[in-house]
């Protein structure tokens, strides 16, 4: 589904990926692990296209197709969707409005929806103005539920979010990766998380360790984060597999 | 015609001649001789549906529906003739502002009271001409609950069309009326000097929702004041995205009583060539009043001057005054001018003015969830335009939505 190779991607004249090879088959969900500042976000931003991340090197393919040269919005049309960790605020544009601007692939009742995300009190208001953590993540997963993309891209899906809400959140995030379906997905998804509180909630198929531009580790996402648990990112730009 | 009448009305007029040819404070002076043919006359019609000379899509975008569905009345004026004046529900009355003259004589206490017949050449003229507009009164304690509807049409090339307005909503009514002006497409160069006064008296609501549709030949220069009495509330909704050569205007509300209350929201677009010098000034002279000037513009390579003045003259008064402005073509300008005058120490009056582009990290986001980059920019532009006008009855708010996305979608 989608096919990374020697991706190398600029922020304002910097490099911040030097390289990256990663590939997520269909129905697969992969997690992405790695410090502060290690060019995770940087990744996800890449693959969705915004022109402040250069691609200098290598190639993202998705569905068979090289995303080079689409914008943002020909590769959200094409599925792929992204929950954002900081959405701006878009003042005087409701969140029912923007769910209805949404090219969606198969119409959804979005006051059921939002009923289902307790966001219902909050489909009149602008687009994130004054919205906690929690509500923010609610609002993008309505968001993408209406988009329905087959790459989900997640950042950091947990960031802000208690307990309670975390619940909610895991269960429309598995039901955007297909979750309950084995053998027909066609979703598949990539996370990046700091804490993997995620996991208790989404299950993953394959774990990636980020580590200034490089994915340095993979493998078994629970027993990585376990092993970033006991010994920190530290070990990883240490260990050479 | 008593005596006392006669002589106000003589120096009415010699005030107006001594103001003939005195320039306006603002904006481009217009020589007026240009302007000099005699437009012809039109016929009363009894129905709006009668009124050929107007299309009903055109209508629709002002505000008037010819079906006249869930309006309290409607008044069409066409160049200087009164075509229609109906009023549908009780206590409310409309008519020609000569008629209303003529018939009530106590009108004559409201005639230039709140606007100076010598302000500048624009007010003289009006007075000095044969001129007509409506009277619209509410009657005391008279609720309307549809809005009453006003079409003032422009459709003769190469004058100037005069207009004189009152408004009078009487202690405790309210009334909401949606106006429009339009001019005929492709009018060659022609001037709309209009004056309207409004008086809301004590515990009264008005609320005036005012749309321009002009053309890029267009000379436009609307004089407006406001009188608010104790515990009234005037609210006013201005929307011009149609290209106008030059309009000018600042209206001016004064607070007279005991916790009265003005609002102002201002809705401008302007396209390439079109010069908006649009104010809203509010004088807050009784303790309590509470004053709110909300503006939002958008340039496409014209200008516009969005002033703004609260003045804050007796204690425990609120005011705010908010000034947007998004520029979104090369050549595009837009000059916010708030002021604040406070005369009091206890006052509380603030403002905040921006000035930009359309901010890219929006335009991204809408962009990531599949809308091209000019459905997203579309979508935040009319964003950026709805402002939420508080205190209108439903039905009101959706037809002010349904006024806006009209103007928006043709101006964007």
């Amino acid at each position: 589904m989608l096919e990374i190779k020697g991706l190398k991607v600029e922020v304002e004249g910097r490099e911040i990926l030097h390289g990256v090879d990663l590939s997520i088959d269909c129905g697969q969900t992969h997690v992405l692990f790695g410090m502060n500042g290690s060019g995770k976000t940087t990744l996800l931003m890449a693959i969705m296209g915004f022109p402040r991340y250069r691609v200098t090197a290598g190639s993202i393919r998705f569905k068979g197709q090289d995303l080079a040269g689409l914008s943002v919005d020909e590769r959200a049309r094409l599925g792929i969707g992204m929950m954002f960790q900081r959405p701006p605020t878009v003042r005087g544009i409701k969140l029912m409005q923007m769910a209805r601007l949404i090219p969606a692939r198969e119409e959804r009742d979005i006051n059921v929806l939002a009923g289902e995300l307790n966001l219902a009190d909050f489909l009149e208001r602008d687009i994130n103005h004054g919205f906690s953590g929690g509500e923010i993540k609610r609002s993008e997963l309505l968001q993408l539920l209406v988009q329905d993309p087959n790459l989900v891209l997640l950042d950091e899906p947990e960031s802000g979010v208690d307990m309670e809400n975390m619940q909610v959140i895991g269960e429309y995030i598995r039901s955007l990766l297909q979750k309950d379906r084995r053998r027909t997905r066609d979703h598949c998804g990539l996370i990046i998380t700091h804490t993997g509180y995620i996991l208790d909630h989404v299950e993953a198929d394959v774990g990636h360790v980020m580590c200034d531009g490089r994915l340095v580790c993979s493998g078994n996402p629970r027993e990585m984060l376990e092993d970033i648990r006991e010994n920190g990112f530290e070990e990883c730009s240490r260990c050479v597999r | 015609m008593p005596e006392k009448l006669r002589e106000r009305i003589e120096e009415l007029k010699r005030l107006a001649r001594a103001a003939e040819d005195k320039p306006a404070a603002l904006g481009m002076d217009i020589d007026l001789a240009r302007f000099g043919e005699q437009p012809p006359g039109y016929d009363y019609r009894e129905a709006l549906q009668h009124i050929s000379e107007l299309d009903p899509e055109e209508m629709a975008r002002t505000g008037v529906r010819v079906d006249a569905r869930e309006r309290a009345g409607s008044f069409v004026q066409i160049d200087d003739t009164v075509v229609h004046a109906s009023a549908l529900e009780e206590g409310i009355e409309v008519m020609g502002t000569r008629e209303a003259l003529e018939t009530y004589e106590w009108l004559w206490d409201y005639y230039w009271k709140a606007v100076p017949v010598d302000m500048d050449k624009y007010t003289a003229a009006v007075e000095l001409h044969p001129f007509d507009g409506y009277f619209i009164h509410a009657l005391p304690g008279a609720r309307i609950i549809y809005p009453l509807q006003a079409c003032m049409y422009l459709r003769s090339p190469r004058y100037i069309q005069r207009l004189h307005n009152l408004i009078v909503v009487e202690e405790g009514a309210e009334l909401h009326i949606i106006t429009g002006c339009a001019s005929e497409h492709e009018i060659e160069s022609a001037l709309h000097a209009g004056v309207s006064e409004f008086y809301v008296k004590r515990n009264a609501k008005l609320t005036f929702t005012m749309v321009h549709n002009w053309h890029p030949n267009m000379y436009v220069r609307p004089r407006s004041g406001i009188l608010v009495e104790e515990g009234a509330t005037f609210i006013n909704n201005y929307i011009c995205m149609e290209p106008v050569l030059y309009l000018q205007t600042y209206p001016t509300a004064r607070l007279r009583g005991e916790g009265a209350v003005a609002r102002f929201n201002s809705m401008m677009v302007a396209s390439p060539g079109s010069v908006m010098d649009v104010g809203s000034r509010v004088i807050l002279e009784a303790p309590g009043t509470r004053a709110e000037v909300i503006s939002r513009a958008v340039t496409r390579a014209g200008e516009i001057i969005a002033r703004g003045q609260i003045a804050g003259k007796a204690p425990g008064i609120k005011a705010h005054l908010e000034c947007h402005g998004l520029i979104l073509d090369k050549g595009g300008r837009i000059y916010a001018i708030p002021e604040l005058d406070g005369g009091d120490p206890d006052v509380d009056m603030s403002h905040e003015a921006a000035v930009g582009k359309i901010a890219q990290e929006e335009v991204e986001y809408l962009m990531a969830r599949g809308l091209s980059e000019e459905e997203a920019t579309s979508a935040i532009v009319r964003g950026f335009l709805n402002v939420r006008i508080e205190g209108l009855p439903p039905q009101l708010e959706r037809e002010i939505q349904r006024l806006m996305e009209e103007s928006e979608s043709k101006a964007l």
